[in-house]
């Protein structure tokens, strides 16, 4: 089985590498910026839909009616699908995935191919297939397009490169497209973006795609997009691959009237995204005459199983939690190790992976609850969170210290007799550290506390004790 | 190839225990109280319609019916143009004297030369300033309102609804064809989440709105 | 009525003035309370943490410790949230059809203690004089699971001579999640940071809460950077009677 997320099986810890990122003050203005930016438009299209709770409760019910029903909306997809003309393939893992995308590349004999954002590509590392086969894949996204050309990692869902600034874009075009100068406006790097992927969208025969959403009733895919390369990519040239998980099925063109209001407010604080394109199979005398889905299961299958779990696979990659989440806030994506990153990324990617992998991800996280306030289907993040954490302690996985450390509180909270000896040796302990109520320092591992904050001494008195001297001065 | 489908649906079918023949029902059963139908009058939805497309830097030219070929020719002389594609099926009526219209040739070089296309639309949707294509037969194809820098697009009033539901609807009616939703002229805020218009598609959008 | 208090394994030990003044503020209002001394932890840590298993004897062990209480206040919007949100699952989870019922049993009883004043008793002044410049920290548990509202705010503004000022972002997280305060600490510490800004912005001298574990952490923070603000939990101002807290007698 080679499921993967990416690279997510070698990533750091997120502490590790959170720590990192914490400290790069470059990459948290930018994110602390960008994501203040977007949470306003949000904020500013939400309030004004006096539906935007029933949008939410219907787009979640859909989801979760489809997921019940997988096995045959994927089947009528498929029919459908065929039935106009395209073709449909099933992938059980990434190399499948792989092996069958550049098998139909190779079939065209084409050495170079334009892409149109699909993280589901990063996923399972599509780009690295493709070069391993001698074909080049350019990306079109314009931020893919700045991670592509200044060989980084993407770290967000909507906005890729959005730890970037104006000037550190502005010096990757310059070095990766040989131009001589460019102005420093982001106009000026759009309108160079423009020229350097124009001739590719006119020339390149074959495009890969993924799909917001995939119709079963019709056999229709959908791309949600605002650049204009998603129009480029799917109807100019003459073979088109859409790599498609099979969790983006939607019963039917219908439910589309749910998604494309919730979709855009959501990931870009937009009333509509600029572009839309649906289509169906293969049209004569209008698009790709050649059009293959490869619908990709990767693990999903594994996320289907837990039903605790399972509305994770309800996320129709909006983006809008890691815009609302204050870790992701202080680290940007690169921290979370996956192309899924911020809270969906967090009970995402380690689920891919049947939980071997990324087992800290779920802990990434301070519960607040900001992710599930935002989130367009009702996914229960912080839910689901606890419950992959109690799988990662099930399956042995937690730190060792911890679990003692946990076991230790247990006993102690067993009962008030426990607690109170507890109590007590926590006072005498604490003497060396105590100064004025207030200690500054402890040693160890208790020093993740007081590293950055002050803790207040234990007092001499409980809550308990003081209750149990005033019921026997009472009774008195 | 197939090993792979069956494997995929039995691994599906042990996590859900496989679909019920009461699938219709429980699709039915979904709860649908968002706002479907429209509550403005045909003036309003006008009004918000031109507002939206205001919003993102359209511009609106208005016309009377049958007076279609004016506002073209004052759209293009605004725009110092003389020339457009046009797809197979436009009217004749609307095509004015004094200027140039091109059925489209074949090669995406062709089109990429041009002035601008002219197209009409499908339906409009006020809610949302959207703008939707249908490339059916004889309507334009998708190239031709892609590559193009300039798109000219008529849209008469009783094509327009208010919201996005009520635009769904008359979509699932042509659903079988390529179908484009436009909403402004290109835009990307991927550079420090300022929003940039006009990276690929056309950059400037004119509308002609009949009424 | 009779009011038991659960005082929450970590107020018993490191804020017993939180539950000396919630006592103070509900006698006053007239309302005998009882202090049941078998209670310990609701189980929220452990549950948060994944250890569920550990957790389940902790719910077990409440749910028996306030079998037949009429009310249960509890100054602490996080053990209230795992109270409501999670025994109903653990329950289930079970299989325990006594447990189950024993849970549903006590959740209408369940009060955090400003749903208590303003819900239960109907009453937003308590006769309270704390002459401070307050600013009101909301708690994600309070914020977002019991959905509080406005009741905090309310009760504050009864106080005499107290000013309430506006916090800039209030609604973000503090970044102390419980055992995240420790095993992500260097985030944990950008989102304080975070925090702090906007409390000494706000020009408050004091900010307040209805959860000792913000508070714990934000002072924390406060108390480290010598920032000269400092965190009182919102029971206490309840109970003062001057610009000393009143202990209840």
């Amino acid at each position: 089985m080679s499921t993967y997320v990416g690279d997510a099986a070698d990533a750091p810890k997120f502490q590790t590498a959170a720590k990192k990122l914490v400290g790069d003050t470059q990459v948290r203005y930018n994110v602390k910026r960008a994501t203040g930016v977007i949470r306003k438009k949000r904020a500013k299209v939400v309030d004004e839909m006096p539906d935007w709770e029933q949008l939410r409760e219907s787009g979640h019910q859909i989801k979760q009616h489809v997921l019940r029903h997988l096995d045959f909306y994927l089947e009528q997809f498929e029919t459908a699908c065929t039935a106009a003309g395209g073709t449909v393939h099933w992938a059980r893992d990434a190399d499948e995935a792989n092996t069958i995308i550049v098998g139909l590349v190779k079939a065209q004999q084409a050495k170079e191919v334009i892409k149109v954002k699909t993280m589901t590509s990063d996923e399972i590392r599509l780009n690295k297939a493709l070069e391993a086969a001698g074909i080049t894949p350019f990306e079109t996204d314009l931020a893919d397009l700045i991670v592509q050309l200044g060989e980084d990692k993407p770290s967000h869902i909507v906005v890729p490169a959005l730890h970037r600034n104006r000037s550190e874009i502005r010096q990757i075009f310059l070095d990766k497209m040989n131009l001589t100068e460019l102005g420093e406006q982001p106009e000026d790097l759009a309108g160079a973006a423009r020229l350097y992927l124009r001739e590719k969208f006119l020339r390149v025969p074959v495009a890969i795609s993924g799909a917001n959403f995939a119709i079963a009733e019709t056999g229709s895919v959908c791309v949600v997009e605002s650049e204009g390369n998603g129009r480029m990519c799917v109807s100019l040239p003459r073979v088109l691959i859409s790599l498609i998980g099979i969790e983006k099925i939607i019963p039917t063109f219908q439910d589309l009237e749910v998604y494309l209001q919730t979709l855009p407010r959501s990931a870009t604080g937009e009333r509509m995204n600029p572009y839309n394109s649906i289509w169906t199979g293969v049209t004569p005398e209008d698009g790709p005459q050649e059009f293959h889905v490869v619908l990709l299961d990767n693990g999903r299958t594994k996320v289907l199983a837990d039903r605790e779990a399972r509305e994770t696979l309800d996320c129709i990659r909006c983006g809008a939690c890691l815009n609302a989440c204050p870790v992701y806030k202080q680290t940007g994506g690169h921290a979370y190790g996956s192309i899924y990153g911020g809270p969906i990324g967090a009970i995402l990617t380690p689920q891919l992976q049947s939980m071997e992998h990324s087992q800290t991800l779920p802990y990434a996280s301070s519960l607040c609850g900001a992710c599930y306030e935002v989130c367009p289907v009702k996914i229960n993040i912080p839910e689901i969170l606890v419950h992959l954490r109690n799988k990662v302690v099930e399956r042995g996985d937690a730190p060792w210290e911890e679990r003692m450390a946990m076991k230790a509180a247990a006993y102690v909270l067993e009962s008030p007799e426990h607690m109170e000896r507890a109590r007590k040796l926590g006072r005498i302990g604490q003497i060396p550290f105590a100064k004025n109520g207030v200690i500054h320092h402890l040693p160890g591992g208790l020093d993740a506390w007081t590293g950055v904050r002050d803790l207040p001494a234990i007092p001499k008195e409980s809550f308990r004790d003081w209750w149990a001297k005033r019921e026997t001065e009472r009774a008195l | 190839m197939s090993s792979a489908r069956n494997e995929i649906l039995e691994r599906i079918r042990d996590a859900t225990g496989g679909t019920t023949p009461g699938r219709e029902a429980d699709y039915a059963a979904v709860p649908r109280n968002y706002v479907r139908q429209g509550s403005l009058s045909q003036e309003a939805k006008l009004e918000l319609l031109v507002d939206r497309l205001h919003d993102y830097g359209a511009t609106v030219f208005h016309a009377r019916d049958g007076e279609v070929d004016s506002a073209v020719a004052a759209a293009l002389r605004s725009r110092g143009k003389v020339s457009l594609l046009i797809p197979r099926d436009l009217p004749r009526a609307w095509m004015p004297d004094g200027f140039h219209f091109f059925r489209e040739g074949t090669s995406y070089q062709e089109v990429d030369l041009s002035e601008g296309v002219l197209t009409d639309c499908a339906l409009a949707i006020a809610s949302t300033g959207s703008i939707v294509l249908r490339h059916s037969a004889g309507a334009a194809r998708r190239a031709l309102t892609l590559i193009p820098d300039y798109h000219l697009c008529v849209i008469f009033a009783a094509q327009v609804v208010e919201t996005v539901p009520e635009g769904i609807e008359q979509m699932k009616a042509f659903a079988g064809v390529p179908i484009t939703t436009i909403a402004g002229p290109s835009a990307t805020a991927d550079i420090e989440m300022i929003r940039v218009k006009g990276v690929h598609g056309p950059r400037t959008l004119d509308v002609i709105l009949v009424a | 009525m009779q009011i038991s208090l659960f005082i929450t394994c970590y107020n018993d030990t490191l804020f017993p003035q939180t539950g000396k003044a919630v006592v103070a503020v509900l006698e006053k209002l007239g309302h005998p309370v009882e202090f049941r001394p078998a209670q310990t932890c609701c189980g929220q840590m452990h549950y948060n943490t994944g250890y569920q298993k550990e957790a389940l004897p902790m719910m077990q062990h409440f749910l028996e410790v306030f079998r037949g209480a009429e009310v249960v206040c509890i100054p602490s919007s996080s053990c209230v949230a795992m109270i409501r949100d999670h025994y109903p699952k653990m329950a289930e989870a079970s299989g325990d059809a006594s447990l189950k019922r024993a849970v549903k049993n006590m959740l209408p009883r369940i009060f955090e203690f400003t749903e208590l004043l303003v819900d239960k008793l109907e009453v937003t002044d308590v006769g309270a004089f704390f002459p401070h410049t307050v600013a009101l920290h909301p708690s994600c548990h309070s914020l977002r699971s019991l959905k509080l509202g406005d009741r905090p705010a309310k009760l504050l503004g009864s106080v005499r001579g107290l000013t309430l000022v506006d916090l800039p972002d209030a609604e973000e997280c503090c970044g102390f999640g419980g055992t995240f305060a420790v095993k992500n600490a260097d985030v944990s510490a950008a989102m304080l940071s975070d925090k702090v800004r906007c409390l000494l912005n706000s020009g408050a001298e004091i900010c307040a809460a209805v959860d000792n574990s913000c508070l714990m952490h934000i002072g924390g923070a406060l108390s480290r950077q010598r920032a000269g603000v400092r965190v009182v939990h919102l029971a206490e101002i309840l109970a003062s009677q001057g610009s000393q807290r009143m202990m209840a007698e």
